[in-house]
């Protein structure tokens, strides 16, 4: 079945810019197989250690939740598409953590806090750095 | 004659002042709000989360369009990177307490209405008795722990959560904490680690994107307290500027929802910061690495030495600005590492030196013994040596 993936904005950056793309698959976790066939990067961004999809990103056959459908089994037909929606925070600067005290991931950088690269994480400096 | 003398104050116009029946005008003469919805708008009582790139067309539509009472809620002072999306804000009021200046802004637009500003951070501790007194929570911070801490507090006390966030050039919004609606963690139980959310490698966002997101949370704001319409309940929009391109999912109300479910196991304000990892993470190691001033620099540069230095920003940052160094970014520096003369002196430099001490800890490591890190990068240049690089 040829369905079309969307990707959001946060993760392009890790499919070679592309905002879809065009996929042939059966089920929503062949879709994603074959998107990280593709773009290896995205895996960690999708799925956890052991396997499962993260749980702040959401997956969505049209326009439906495959967490109530049938998962990653859920079937795709031809003209699907599915989509990948991460939670977005919004601000510019991810050091302005709310409540509490400063996060150790950010570092200061002047007057203001900006967040520290970690290589581990596949973190690139902040453009803001 | 009894009943005559009654009628005049039974008319529902006795709530609205002459002068308020002018600047209304155009929203009277719409059925869809006419003098009731008006009264109500007046009634209504609404609280912000943020007063920045969301609050900004939040907080100036909310206050024209005639919401009785607003509240603020930011810790934050104005500065001038915010001038380019917080439209409430004037580079005059640079330096100034934003929910100040902001309070400003909005009383001079409607002087009708009644603006209490929170000069606080929103915490576990204080922000069920902040909400206390209004009616509906608009959510426009700009981080993980304060939008969960917005979520359970709303659920909590059964308040409406008007949601809204933005990433460069894609907006969400939706409407939590309705009754029987769902609420943020039916759609995402869990933050991303720190460090994993995407946001954290790219920062920027479109200035006019808050405003566009904003607006849109002001209207469901509106349309929640007029009754009118279909508010995106059980909705979640999802806006790509880039595209122009509005799209719309299903958000269903997760019956194990551990905030808004059946079973709740959240019953109360919990550490934010420590649900989204952020307090428990490991501070990486600081690199310690061979540094030399800016003015050091300048020095050795004025008396004719042989510096060779090296730019590891990003091209777009090169752009800006740049001190005639040869740039090789960052990430690049591994498979260009032979463009590099290692006989020679290299200054390594970045925007802030965090970077450039990362390139001088991977040369040192490659070999490379005659090289150091410009303490605090182009912006401590700006600052010692050369004010006319700009900063950014």
């Amino acid at each position: 079945m040829a369905v079309k993936v969307m990707i959001p904005t946060p993760l392009r950056s890790y499919a070679g810019k592309r905002d879809h793309v065009e996929v042939a698959a059966k089920t929503v976790g062949e879709a994603l197989s074959s998107l990280i066939a593709e773009h290896g990067d995205l895996r960690r961004h999708l799925y956890q250690d052991d396997g499962r999809l993260r749980s702040f990103v959401n997956v969505y056959v049209n326009d439906d939740d495959i967490r109530y459908l049938q998962k990653e089994a859920t079937p795709l037909h031809d003209g699907d598409t599915v989509s990948i929606v991460p939670s977005i925070a919004g601000g510019t600067n991810p050091c302005h953590s709310g409540p509490g005290e400063e996060p150790a991931f950010c570092v200061k950088d002047g007057e203001k806090r900006i967040p520290r690269a970690n290589p581990a994480l596949g973190i690139k400096d902040a453009v803001e750095r | 004659m009894a009943a005559k003398t009654a009628t005049p104050e039974a008319a529902p116009a006795a709530a609205l002042s002459k002068d308020e029946i002018l600047r209304y005008s155009r929203h009277l003469i719409m059925p869809e709000v006419g003098m009731d919805g008006q009264v109500k708008l007046k009634r209504a009582r609404v609280l912000l989360i943020g007063t920045g790139g969301l609050g900004a067309p939040l907080g100036l539509y909310l206050a024209a369009a005639g919401v009785g009472h607003l509240g603020l809620v930011d810790f934050d002072t104005v500065d001038f990177t915010n001038l380019q999306r917080q439209v409430t804000f004037g580079t005059s009021d640079v330096g100034r307490r934003k929910v100040e200046a902001a309070r400003e802004r909005l009383a001079n637009l409607n002087p009708e209405i009644a603006i209490t500003v929170f000069e606080t951070k929103l915490t576990s501790a204080n922000a069920l008795e902040l909400f206390r007194d209004f009616d509906i929570i608009v959510d426009g911070t700009d981080n993980f722990p304060t939008r969960y801490l917005v979520n359970d507090a709303c659920v909590l006390s059964g308040k409406v959560n008007v949601y809204g966030s933005i990433f460069r050039f894609e907006g969400q919004a939706t409407v939590f904490g309705y009754p029987g609606g769902p609420c943020y963690r039916c759609l995402y139980p869990e933050p991303p680690p720190p460090g994993l959310v995407p946001s954290c490698a790219e920062g920027g966002v479109l200035g006019v994107l808050p405003g566009i997101v904003g607006s849109i949370q002001a209207m469901e704001t509106i349309k929640l307290i007029l009754g009118k319409g279909e508010p995106l309940i059980g909705r979640l929009l999802l806006f790509d500027a880039l595209q122009m391109r509005f799209r719309e999912l299903k958000l269903r109300k997760n019956p194990d929802c551990p905030v808004c479910g059946s079973h709740p196991t959240v019953t109360k304000l919990i550490d934010y910061q420590e649900f989204c990892g952020i307090r428990g993470e490991e501070a990486a190691p600081t690199v310690n690495v061979p540094e030399i001033t800016p003015r050091e620099l300048k020095a050795r540069l004025d008396r004719g030495d042989d510096v060779f230095i090296l730019d590891v920003r990003e091209p777009h940052e090169y752009q800006i600005c740049q001190i005639g160094g040869h740039l090789i970014p960052l990430g690049d520096l591994p498979r260009r590492v032979n463009e590099l003369d290692s006989s020679r002196e290299i200054v390594a430099h970045c925007r802030s030196g965090k970077r450039s001490a990362d390139a001088v800890a991977f040369l040192r490591q490659a070999g490379f013994r005659k090289i150091w890190n410009l303490k605090g990068g182009i912006l401590a240049w700006s600052d010692e040596v050369d004010p006319r690089v700009p900063k950014y």
